[in-house]
């Protein structure tokens, strides 16, 4: 033994001290790690559960399907249709390249898309989907399914798209859809809530207006995923709502006529039902295939479409702004007639011109025609008797009546977000806005719907129907709602506002019965006295259908078709000495410098039902260019009459 | 109890058997079953390489844990200092010629394993300390040469283990190094000194650290630095731990791991893997095996008559508790990640064959607690 008994007690002493001293150490730190433990796992488990689940959890949005849109028979004029798009999952191939080449040859790819989709395959992991193809032609997929089994990872998926069957026909109606861009995210709440890569979103028109109510609401999957972000499983799927669908009060085929007939056009046809106010048509021309814009439009398409100069991203019905020319003259001569400025039977010598404080104003007959009473000024659109009804009534008497009848202000109440206003111009008007006094030749351009006075074709519409309805204001819209009030309804309410009124001018008091209730003035009278209205709307009627009329031409005799209506004559420009004496036919101006060709009017005559707008931008008279449309739109929107009629027949027996 | 098995002279195999410590044992065992179902779990609920290679790493070592039971302590004695020249031996071996993998030069291939013997270094300096301190009068413990020489022992191989790199296995060796140093009697003050020493040195130590030790250092201070990149380990295991709450995920259901967010989930991180599927109260009970395991080494070491032997039963037990604190503090986010396996828990054959090795050689303390060396 090397080591001393003396020795090896000692060490042994001061070995048990220190391991004694070691052991305290240690029950010290193994306290300390319980504690840890405990920190973690017990007093923060939530934040940790939390963050572990944040680790493990993706949600994917998917598209939210869109409401529909139908006319008014219920055909779908905006429907989703199912299209095969095809996906290509990198992980899942073989061979990427060799799979892409044959893509490429089968569905006929440029080398633009190939090198595109190659770059996006790059940039992205590989379990995620590479879309090939958002829209794959029946060709492609047919020849696609021919050689799937050899295309390894190709994998053609259904999906939902947008689509228009009636393609421009409703464009302005609607707008078009295509992909939601940053100002859309931030300015609509609802898109920013549904927003998935991809989602496309109105643009223009109702799909924009109704953006709310026709995105639906997303269908949500949830997946647990790794640490590299691959989906390991599916844990639920909630199902998204669909969009509202929503109905119009227009007419496909009311639509599809303007459109035609106004094809290689810049010009507007709106119809108005003049009781319930439904719009039956409302188109702009020339328009576009919305469905371009659908899968991005391409640079050539939307040059073509931008650069156009007939301007066809213009809402024309709504949105431009035209002198009314001639067809202001109805109003006019209500005007002068509900103030008692004039007599029917006032008579005027027409010369072809009058001078005025060193003017010359010109009639748009430069021989004259002669002496003329009002009936015949507005049957043959006199301007000279109109220069002298509107000296005696004032700008501002017209501003009261033109405005009672729907100019100057909406008339869809912002459906249409570039809907104008317009403008009825006043004295007051004019001080306010230009700072210049109001100057009497000024009253006269007014009186001929020339001058400050701006309209648009649905205003006009509009103030023809509510003309043609014997004066009483109605609210025109384009959407269908089922529960407004239907055609009997509101020609009892209206003649009821008519008792309503004699009786209080007679001095009667209202019964409390409900009969007469004052709430109930829904729609309002627009006149003081109904004849002044009835004078009106039947020498419209000699304006189109007797002699000399300024439409006679276009006029039907049926009466079951026939209408009556005021032409109008807009200058875009004003006519110089030079150009008045040279007399040049339409054709051999330029086209920017011709005259606007409107005209309005109602039908069937007998017992009106619907009213119309027609304008031509730059189509010349509107005796010669827009009058003859009319012949045609009246008989088939009196024909589709019986039909829309019929429908609502069966809804009210159904319901 | 243990003190009942006293006799002198030669002891039958019987009572071999008998003397073995059982409690040990049975910690070892459960050990055992609970990595083996935690590398099971770790691949997802499959037997795959690495629960396979495990288990049977687990039953050759436990085997050889038994066989090295009955080895008396005197031939560790006798061997002390040539196992310690071996193994550094080895190490010099590594440094030249050894297998790289993720950047460190560890690995010395022996075709059925790759042996690290930094890991057996662990073992090895124990012994030469306790043979070192054995034969040293109390009284010149505290000289200098006999101060300087157990240091110069000791910053040779944490030196070879450092320029690998692996600064996890230099501190582990450091520390159980120390310990023994600590247990031999050394007087207080030098640790004192030291450890003075060492805190002003700090930061020049720091400047010679790798970078990616340097990161993780930085990171342990603050995870969110860069939450991607070192701060990941940190962040994903106490994200692990804590969802795991108190009764824990449940087996096969921790999807921290079963999705890959955690790191080296069969090595280092094999703690956090069973506390999120096994919770606090799991944690506690894997703990107290581990507390168990530490109290019977030292308890045998108490009985003990030679000085080696309860040198070396203190300081393997006080090795075990410190590789157990180094690993758990790590992966809780109380110390910077270094490199540290759990005990028997962790895969890893070395590190399995150098604690079976220690476990062996307690447990021959144990069986031949009267014999002394001469």
């Amino acid at each position: 033994m090397i080591s001393s008994g003396d020795t090896s007690i000692r060490k042994s002493k001061i070995i048990s001290r220190r391991i004694f001293i070691i052991s305290i150490a240690k029950v010290v730190v193994f306290t300390g790690i319980i504690g840890r433990l405990f920190s973690l796992q017990v007093n923060e488990n939530k934040k940790y559960l939390r963050l572990s689940d944040k680790n493990r959890l993706r949600e994917w949005k998917l598209p939210p399907v869109r409401g529909e849109f139908f006319d008014y028979f219920g055909n779908t004029v905006a429907g989703n249709m199912e299209v095969y798009r095809l996906h290509v999952v990198p992980e899942q191939v073989e061979n990427f390249n060799n799979l892409m080449v044959r893509l490429k040859n089968i569905l006929d790819l440029s080398d633009k898309e190939y090198s595109k989709i190659v770059n996006k395959k790059n940039k992205q992991k590989p379990w995620e989907t590479i879309i090939i193809s958002e829209n794959l032609s029946w060709e492609q997929f047919s020849k696609l399914n021919l050689y799937l089994h050899e295309l390894d990872g190709a994998k053609p998926v259904l999906s939902v798209s947008r689509y228009y069957p009636y393609k421009e026909n409703f464009t302005h109606v609607l707008g078009y859809l295509s992909r939601a861009s940053v100002s859309d995210l931030e300015e609509n709440e609802s898109i920013k809530k549904n927003y998935v890569p991809g989602l496309k979103v109105g643009k223009s028109g109702l799909e924009k207006t109704f953006e709310k109510d026709l995105i639906g609401t997303n269908g949500v999957q949830r997946y647990e995923v790794n640490a590299y972000g691959k989906r390991i499983n599916q844990l639920d799927h909630t199902v998204g709502k669909k969009g509202k669908n929503i109905t119009l009060t227009v007419d496909a085929e009311v639509q599809k006529f303007a459109n035609d007939i106004l094809i290689g056009k810049s010009g507007s046809i709106s119809v108005m039902d003049i009781y319930t106010g439904e719009i039956v048509a409302l188109h702009s021309s020339p328009s576009f295939d919305p469905n371009l814009f659908l899968h991005g439009i391409s640079i050539n398409d939307w040059k073509l479409i931008r650069e156009n100069p007939l301007k066809p991203l213009l809402n024309k019905t709504v949105s431009g702004l035209y002198s009314p020319g001639s067809t202001i003259k109805p109003i006019v001569a209500l005007s002068a007639l509900e103030n008692d400025v004039i007599s029917p039977n006032m008579k005027v010598k027409c010369t072809g011109k009058i001078e005025l404080y060193d003017h010359t104003y010109h009639c748009w007959k430069e021989k004259g025609h002669g002496y003329m009473n009002l009936r015949n000024a507005i049957k043959q659109s006199c301007d000279t008797y109109f220069y002298e009804v509107s000296r005696r009534l004032g700008v501002d008497r017209l501003n009261v009546t033109a405005k009672k009848f729907g100019l100057g202000s909406q008339v869809l109440n912002g459906i249409f977000e570039n809907e104008k206003k317009g403008l009825v111009p006043s004295t007051k008007w004019k001080k306010n806005n230009l700072g210049r006094g109001w100057v009497l030749g000024e009253t006269l351009l007014t009186g001929i719907g020339q001058g400050y006075i701006q309209t648009t074709p649905l205003q006009l519409c509009l103030m023809t129907a509510q003309l043609a309805n014997g004066g009483f204001k109605i609210h025109p819209r384009i959407i269908l709602d089922k529960s407004y009030e239907d055609y009997e309804t509101i020609k009892k309410k209206m003649s009821q506002n008519i008792v309503e009124r004699e009786d209080v001018q007679m001095g009667l008091i209202p019964t409390s019965d409900g009969l007469i209730n004052s709430s109930e003035n829904k729609y309002s009278i627009l006149f003081r006295n109904q004849e002044n209205v009835k004078f009106v709307l039947e020498a419209m009627f000699g304006s189109t259908n007797e002699l000399f009329g300024t439409s006679y031409k276009s006029r039907i005799e049926d009466k079951k078709y026939q209408f009556a209506g005021k032409t109008g004559t807009a200058q875009v420009k004003r006519i110089t000495e030079k150009a008045r004496e040279l007399d040049l036919k339409t054709e051999q101006i330029p086209y920017e410098e011709r005259d606007h060709a409107l005209y309005i009017a109602y039908g069937p005559y007998k017992n009106p039902r619907y009213a119309a707008s027609i304008i031509i931008e730059h189509g010349g008279s509107g005796s010669k260019a827009a009058a003859p449309i009319a012949t045609k739109l009246f008989k088939l929107v009196i024909d589709r009459h019986e039909i829309r009629e019929k429908i609502k027949q069966k809804e009210i027996q159904t319901i | 109890m243990l003190n009942k098995l006293s006799f002198s002279g030669r002891i039958t195999f019987f009572q071999k058997i008998r003397s073995l410590d059982y409690w040990l044992l049975v910690c070892i065992l459960l050990l055992g079953l609970i990595s083996s179902f935690s590398m099971y779990s770790s691949e997802g609920g499959q037997i795959l390489y690495y629960t396979e290679s495990h288990i049977i790493r687990f039953t050759v070592f436990f085997s050889l844990m038994l066989a090295i039971s009955f080895v008396r302590p005197k031939f560790w004695h006798a061997t002390g200092y040539l196992f310690f020249v071996i193994v550094m031996g080895l190490l010099f071996y590594v440094s030249l010629f050894g297998i790289t993998a993720s950047g460190s030069q560890r690995w010395i291939n022996l075709y059925f394993i790759n042996l690290q013997p930094s890991e057996l270094m662990k073992i090895a300096i124990i012994i030469c300390f306790a043979k070192y301190y054995h034969r040293l009068q109390i009284n010149n413990i505290n000289r200098f040469q006999n101060l300087l020489i157990p240091i110069v022992i000791l910053i040779l191989p944490i030196v070879l283990v450092l320029s690998q790199p692996d600064l996890g296995t230099s501190i582990l060796i450091a520390l159980s190094g120390l310990a023994v140093i600590w247990l031999s009697g050394v007087n207080i003050k030098y640790f004192i000194y030291s450890l003075l020493i060492f805190i002003v040195s700090a930061p020049f130590v720091i400047t010679f650290l790798e970078p990616y030790q340097k990161l993780r250092i930085l990171a342990f201070f603050n995870p969110e630095r860069d939450p991607l990149g070192s701060g990941y380990q940190i962040i994903q295991s106490k994200i692990a731990v804590g969802s795991g709450g108190l009764y824990g995920k449940g087996f096969l259901k921790g999807t921290q791991s079963y999705l890959e967010f955690l790191p080296e989930k069969h090595t280092d991180f094999i703690f956090t893997l069973f506390s999120e599927e096994h919770g606090f109260i799991g944690s506690l009970a894997l703990l107290l095996i581990y507390v168990i395991m530490i109290y019977r080494i030292i308890l045998i070491g108490s009985i003990c008559r030679t000085f080696f032997s309860k040198l070396f039963c203190y300081g393997f037990g006080s090795a075990i508790f410190i590789y157990i604190v180094v690993n758990m503090s790590m992966v809780l986010g109380m110390v910077p990640i270094v490199g540290s396996p759990l005990p028997i828990m962790s895969y890893g054959g070395s590190s399995m064959l150098a604690t079976m090795t220690g476990l062996g050689i307690v447990m021959g303390c144990r069986i031949y607690n009267k014999e002394l060396i001469v």
